[in-house]
């Protein structure tokens, strides 16, 4: 089964860009990366740049209309994603455990439905 | 009682009471998929009345149903079959289909697992079990944890379908994961007797039966060489001896406390099942909360409770659970050795954290009652009193409130 792991944190939250908690997380990042694709469980994967970039569309009475920042006001913005192919939720769970942001955010694990 | 209902209904009626979990779970483990298997038993029960009123009644009913229901959700299956899963799960079906004399295996152990998985609601988790191993009717659930029947349908069918589509195993977990998701097992165990204790032996069907129950077959379903297994006989040797002391427990709507309880009502033979499995399970050497609960309930039983032991023991279980009630209970033995002044200093550093809870009031009042101030006492029994959830219990206490002197 294939599940999307959404990362989301509260930027307060986050290690600071150039402090050493920052290098641990990038070190964290890699090593989960490359054991993912060590176990074949990887199918993709990136992380997001902040919210203040971040353009809501919709189309309304066939209008497209645009809005600044993310589409729910929350405390935890969405900061990245892995796309994984794993036999099954508990293995899921056993690697979303091992995302670094699971330690100060949260992990969202969502079943990809087969068509 | 009622002579036994001979006609195939009664059968087929008493199997599924009986056997109901098992079946539950031989098919579930087959077909990999809860609400399935229970609509294959159900066509199987409709289609056992005709075949037994023709053929006559199977030598075990329990082995057709089984077998007769697989071939239900093979054809069940057949018609909705849209993709390559599907399609493999009537592979698998099939295959077993044809090995019709292999000894079906109890399945329940996973079955117990699947319904306590961490990724459903804690009540979901209750109601799953209960419903699913123990057989209880989506009714009977319903009316326990005091919930319309619509309701408790539509949780059960949510977490049923949470199972299937979000790829919820349906396995043993693995000796690194197996603490954690058995505390989760215990958990729900202990809450549906829990559920029991509260709603008192009026409901036709006892939770603390069937929590009984369930422990049961978790510790003789339990891999040997378990190391958890001393904590599945704690929970079951704690429910025992609470359980035991049950007939005793309320005299004419009016709560009794253990020290005042007629020892000639409790249960005998559950009392020493209870002390005996606390000495299997100590004999393991893996100490857990249920073991010193059970502990503490051995003592509770004694003629004379001993109290720096139970002291000692709220002390050990405070490691495992540092919650403002264990302190409680703790606060509760040290008043019991004499230690009344370091008691009352513990009660109000607890009072913050417990001021909603009547049992902290009730234990509050009755030390400053020993204590003899009996202003404060008075007060403490009022909001005990006030916050008391069982007319037996605030009888229990406005009695005690009134012997006061003035």
């Amino acid at each position: 089964m294939q599940y999307l792991a959404l990362i989301y944190s509260a930027p307060e939250n986050e290690p600071k860009y150039g402090t050493p908690e920052f290098g641990a997380m990038m070190t964290g990042y890699n090593a989960f990366t490359a054991m993912l694709k060590e176990t074949g469980a990887f199918v993709s994967g990136d992380g997001l740049k902040p919210v203040t970039t971040a353009t809501s569309v919709r189309v309304k009475d066939g209008k497209v209309e645009t809005m600044d920042g993310p589409f729910a006001e929350t405390k935890e913005h969405l900061g990245g994603y892995y796309l994984m192919e794993v036999p099954d939720l508990d293995t899921a769970i056993k690697y979303a455990a091992q995302i670094p942001t699971a330690g100060y955010g949260m992990v969202e694990l969502r079943p990809v439905m087969v068509w | 009682m009622n002579a036994p209902d001979l006609t195939l209904n009664g059968l087929l009626d008493r199997t599924l009471r009986a056997d109901r979990g098992r079946i539950i779970a031989a098919l579930i483990s087959r077909v990999g998929d809860f609400q399935l298997a229970e609509d294959a038993l159900q066509d199987a029960s409709a289609s056992a009345l005709v075949h037994w009123g023709r053929s006559g009644a199977p030598s075990r009913p329990e082995a057709w149903l089984i077998r007769v229901a697989f071939r239900k959700a093979i054809d069940r299956l057949r018609r909705i079959a849209r993709d390559a899963r599907q399609t493999a799960a009537m592979a698998v079906l099939a295959r077993d289909e044809a090995d019709e004399e292999a000894d079906i295996m109890d399945d329940r152990l996973r079955l117990i697992f699947t319904c306590c998985h961490p990724a459903l609601e804690p009540k979901s988790r209750v109601a799953l079990t209960l419903r699913t191993i123990a057989g209880l009717t989506t009714a009977e659930i319903a009316r326990a944890f005091l919930d319309a029947e619509p309701t408790m349908a539509q949780r059960l069918t949510r977490a049923k379908t949470k199972l299937r589509e979000a790829g919820i195993p349906f396995v043993i977990p693995g000796p690194e994961d197996w603490p954690d998701r058995l505390q989760s097992v215990l958990a729900v165990v202990y809450l549906i007797f829990n559920a029991g204790y509260t709603a008192g032996p009026a409901e036709p069907r006892d939770l603390c039966d069937e929590a009984i129950f369930l422990a049961r077959l978790i510790a003789r379903l339990s891999p040997p060489g378990l190391c958890n297994l001393a904590e599945v006989e704690g929970c079951l040797a704690l429910m025992l001896l609470t359980h035991a002391r049950r007939a005793a427990r309320v005299e004419d709507g009016v709560t009794v406390p253990l020290g005042q309880q007629d020892r000639s009502l409790w249960d005998s033979a559950a009392l020493a099942e209870g002390l005996a499995l606390i000495d299997a399970a100590m004999a393991r050497r893996s100490p857990g909360p249920y073991q010193i609960k059970a502990a503490i309930a051995a003592c509770h039983a004694a003629a004379q409770p001993d109290w720096p032991q139970i002291a000692a023991l709220y002390e050990g279980l405070a490691r495992f659970e540092p919650t403002p009630v264990v302190h409680l209970n703790r606060a509760v033995a040290l008043a019991e050795t004499g230690a009344l002044q370091p008691a009352l200093d513990l009660l109000d550093r607890l009072g913050p954290a417990l001021a909603a809870y009547q049992p902290y009031h009730a234990a509050r009042a009755e030390y400053l009652a020993r204590a003899e101030s009996f202003g404060p006492a008075r007060a403490a029994f009022g909001r005990a009193i006030a916050l008391a959830a069982s007319s037996a219990d605030a009888a229990y206490l406005a009695k005690r409130r009134a012997a006061l002197p003035h």
